[in-house]
């Protein structure tokens, strides 16, 4: 009877043990779990930044209007010509892209080219309509967001920055007419891709604010 | 240079030319097919367009080695399609040429823009035709004679 109830007190006293140990080291788990995501999220939005930083160059912006028109030049003025982003981004009859852009760069005249030149959708304007390119957390809402961005998740954006025929373009943008090179974004493509890549793996996550 | 066997107007037309040579300069100075126009040299005017692949293309910027086995169609065969056939009908009712300078390649535009469009709008007319300049100015007449034509297509 007296080993029993012996027993029982013991078994009471360990069972509590255990359950304390259980709630500390939980909550000390949670707290590091907290901690480690913080660092991942502070990380991908690091990265994020990189990305950023390529989105927003002449290369790719002028691409991404929020206008009835493309851009051209570092200064990202207005295509000359008149030139119309058309009912699928890709100009109108009589006045396409491929009027004069053709598959390749035509440096001899210095068109740019490359395969299936268009707009990117107003889906994926990167821009204002005063053509002031948008804040760092309103291109990564719209990046992430499937209903813009024809449904594409993390790996889909890291596939599309990594094989796109004008994603590619932007690092490879031929000369000017003037026989100068155009600039090309701040990082290298494998840069671009890498830091999409840190992006994509710490979930996609956007800055705050508008 | 190079030899490039281009398909012009149907038919096989052979040219040994610098890569980077603009399809106009081979079209008017090779070939002597003077019905496409130089006037700006820099896609800004729309004079020298011709029909690549039924697109309507800048001629002075595209050089004759990127033209590769697509068919050009020049003013000079664009009669022979009905659309285009229609167009220098109506072009002529409304006597819309003043120099002349610009109209074939305000035609080669305007035959691409019924192509797509064959009932097009102001809207549509002044978008398709926007990047083809004309010095004297007889938008007007072109606008009534692409609807002319699009009467009659």
């Amino acid at each position: 009877m007296l080993r029993s109830r012996a027993a029982g007190l013991l078994i009471s006293a360990f069972s509590c043990a255990f359950g304390t140990w259980m709630i500390v080291s939980g909550a000390l788990g949670q707290a590091r779990d907290a901690r480690r995501s913080a660092a991942s999220r502070a990380q991908g939005i690091a990265a994020w930044e990189q990305v950023y930083s390529v989105l927003t160059h002449a290369r790719c912006i002028n691409c991404h209007t929020a206008t009835v028109y493309p851009q051209q030049g570092d200064d990202r003025q207005r295509h000359f010509a008149n030139v119309v982003r058309g009912p699928e981004g890709k100009g109108v009859p009589g006045l396409n892209c491929a009027s004069c852009h053709q598959e390749t760069n035509a440096d001899s005249t210095g068109v740019p080219g490359g395969h299936n030149w268009h707009l990117a959708p107003l889906s994926m304007k990167w821009q204002d309509l005063n053509d002031k390119p948008l804040s760092t957390a309103a291109v990564c809402r719209a990046l992430t967001d499937r209903s813009k961005n024809h449904n594409l998740d993390g790996p889909g954006l890291l596939k599309h920055h990594e094989e796109e025929a004008l994603v590619h373009w932007a690092w490879q943008p031929g000369q000017r007419p003037d026989g100068t090179m155009r600039t090309v974004p701040p990082l290298t493509h494998e840069e671009f891709v890498a830091a999409t890549r840190r992006w994509v793996e710490a979930g996609t996550p956007c800055p705050r604010g508008r | 240079m190079a030899t490039y066997q281009l398909n012009v107007n149907g038919e096989r037309r052979d040219v040994t030319v610098d890569p980077s040579t603009p399809l106009l300069w081979v079209l008017r100075e090779d070939l002597k097919m003077t019905g496409t126009k130089y006037g700006c040299g820099v896609s800004a005017c729309g004079a020298c367009t011709v029909h690549v692949a039924g697109v309507a293309t800048r001629s002075c910027m595209l050089p004759v080695s990127l033209v590769g086995e697509r068919p050009v169609v020049t003013i000079e065969a664009i009669g022979r399609d009905p659309v285009g056939r229609a167009v220098q009908d109506a072009w002529v009712e409304k006597d819309v040429v003043q120099c002349g300078y610009c109209q074939s390649g305000q035609i080669m535009c305007a035959v691409a823009l019924l192509k797509h469009t064959p009932k097009p709008t102001d809207a549509n007319i002044e978008e398709s035709m926007g990047g083809n300049i004309c010095r004297c100015a007889t938008y007007v007449r072109i606008r009534e004679a692409i609807k002319s034509a699009a009467q009659r297509i």
